[in-house]
């Protein structure tokens, strides 16, 4: 059955929906990729799944017990806070010196303890947030745009953690990106997004292909894959399809 | 030893430092300064109010700071300007209890200890009600303590914990007006903000945790109080301010400090 599930999912900010009836599903040990250009509603479908935000139709149904690990998007540490990362990890719940150093050694960022949170790089803040995800030993990770300021060895690096976490505890992901071609490849569907399901589907995994390699160079190791929008109608009489490669034109 | 009127003065103070510490924190990190102020604003409407209808001076002023407090706190969840709606809000209540002060007919009332405090000439009694109100300030930031803590880091993170940041607000809401009461005999209105601020800003730079900076806080907040009533006896100078002078010299000393420590 399915970890969490969603039907007619329809929200409204006064008035203009900002999701409209959107289906969604995600079963045990499955990864999901929910990309689409700002402003179509990706954070909001995450927070209604969670359920942080209220639903103006449609109805959310989270297994029962469900343990959710969840990687906000841009947290941001007021520099007025000193917090160490050790003690950020045993934010709301206390955990052990144990646990915590292993979180931290299985996002790869075991030496950053005794570090301020406030003095990590982006990179290291999105492993750290990771590692208290960990803690809470989730049946499925949430991440909300984990990627946002990190370059592309950076972002490949990232994806291949998540990767190994899933296989090593086998919890389901659901992952929200702006990037609307560029996903992870181990994703076994991508949405795209756009106040509605635009489409779904599965990314084309192309890593030997001379293209990947002049997009993506060597360095990324196939954590990266293409996701190829299938579109079959209009936006405000823009063509949605031409909208997309228009963007990945300019990129 | 409560007789001695210095003995009671010095107790007071480091009732409301233990309140001021840990809150003061909860304000600097959430930057929440501007808030403090129009609740302690708000308060000399208190005292107004409370002189006018024969009550307890601490009975309205926490009345009308927990009125000020929640007003504020529901206009900011409407996303209204905050720093308009503060300025408006925190002078008017300010202006409106010291008009309505002069209206109070036969009582020559001296504002200014209620405007700077007037530590020296605390009762027994006050001192029971400030020591009262203290320990409820501190029993309830440590109970809510984790939630607080969480909600402050990160709303959706503490969501996602179960955890309903909009209570936490209220909590700390609660806890300001209540400070704000018990605190206005000590400093006064005008620099209860202060109480709240400057010892929290010192222990910043010297703290690695949350609980550090709020511990440290009280320990600077408790030397300001003792310091400067000292002060205070020994150069005739009004009580409240010295406090808060001798916490701001403290916060002016505890920055090359922390930059030594540092290296």
């Amino acid at each position: 059955m399915s970890l969490i599930e969603a039907r007619n999912l329809t929200i409204r900010h006064g008035g203009a929906p900002v999701l409209a009836h959107v289906d969604f599903a995600i079963s045990q040990g499955e990864i999901v990729t929910v990309v689409g250009p700002n402003g179509s509603g990706k954070s909001t479908l995450l927070r209604a799944l969670l359920g942080i935000q209220s639903l103006s139709e449609g109805r959310v149904m989270r297994k029962a017990g469900l343990r959710i690990g969840y990687v906000p998007q841009r947290l941001h540490v007021d520099p007025a806070l000193p917090i160490t990362v050790r003690r950020f990890l045993s934010l709301p719940d206390r955990v052990d010196d144990h646990a915590a150093a292993e979180a931290l050694a299985r996002t790869g960022v075991a030496e950053l303890g005794g570090r301020q949170m406030v003095g990590l790089s982006g990179g290291q803040f999105q492993r750290v947030l990771l590692a208290r995800a960990l803690l809470s030993r989730p049946e499925i990770l949430v991440l909300d745009e984990p990627t946002q300021g990190l370059d592309q060895p950076g972002v490949a690096a990232f994806y291949k953690l998540i990767e190994e976490v899933r296989r090593d505890i086998g919890c389901a992901v659901l992952l929200v990106s702006h990037d609307l071609h560029v996903v992870m490849s181990a994703s076994d569907r991508v949405i795209c997004l756009n106040g509605h399901v635009c489409c779904e589907g599965t990314p084309r995994v192309v890593s030997n292909a001379p293209e990947y390699r002049a997009l993506f160079g060597l360095g990324t190791g196939g954590a990266l894959a293409l996701y190829q929008h299938v579109h079959d109608h209009d936006h405000d009489g823009h063509d949605h399809a031409h909208h997309h490669s228009q963007r990945a034109a300019d990129a | 030893m409560l007789d001695d009127f210095l003995v009671r003065a010095a107790l007071a103070g480091l009732a409301v430092a233990c309140a001021t510490g840990p809150l003061g924190c909860f304000v600097v990190w959430r930057r929440m300064a501007y808030f403090g102020d129009a609740t302690a604003h708000a308060a000399i409407l208190g005292v107004a109010l409370a002189l006018a209808f024969s009550t307890s001076i601490y009975a309205g002023t926490l009345v009308v700071a927990l009125l000020m407090a929640l007003t504020v706190a529901s206009l900011a969840g409407r996303g209204w300007a905050m720093d308009t709606t503060l300025g408006v809000l925190a002078h008017s209540a300010l202006a409106f209890g010291l008009v309505a002060v002069s209206f109070i007919p036969g009582v020559r009332v001296d504002l200014s200890a209620y405007l700077f405090g007037d530590i020296l000439a605390v009762s027994r009694m006050d001192l029971a009600v400030i020591a009262g109100g203290a320990a409820a300030v501190v029993a309830l930031l440590v109970w809510r303590w984790r939630g607080l803590l969480t909600a402050t880091l990160s709303e959706d993170l503490a969501h996602a914990s179960g955890i309903n940041p909009g209570r936490e607000r209220l909590v700390l809401t609660v806890a300001l007006a209540l400070v704000v009461a018990v605190a206005i005999k000590v400093v006064g209105a005008l620099l209860i903000a202060a109480m709240l601020i400057v010892p929290a800003a010192t222990a910043r730079s010297l703290a690695r945790t949350p609980e550090a900076m709020a511990v440290l806080a009280v320990l600077i907040g408790g030397l300001a109080v003792l310091g400067g009533l000292q002060a205070s006896l020994h150069w005739d100078t009004p009580a409240g301010p010295s406090i808060v002078a001798l916490a701001a010299t403290l916060f002016a000393v505890s920055v090359p400090v922390a930059g030594m420590l540092r290296r």
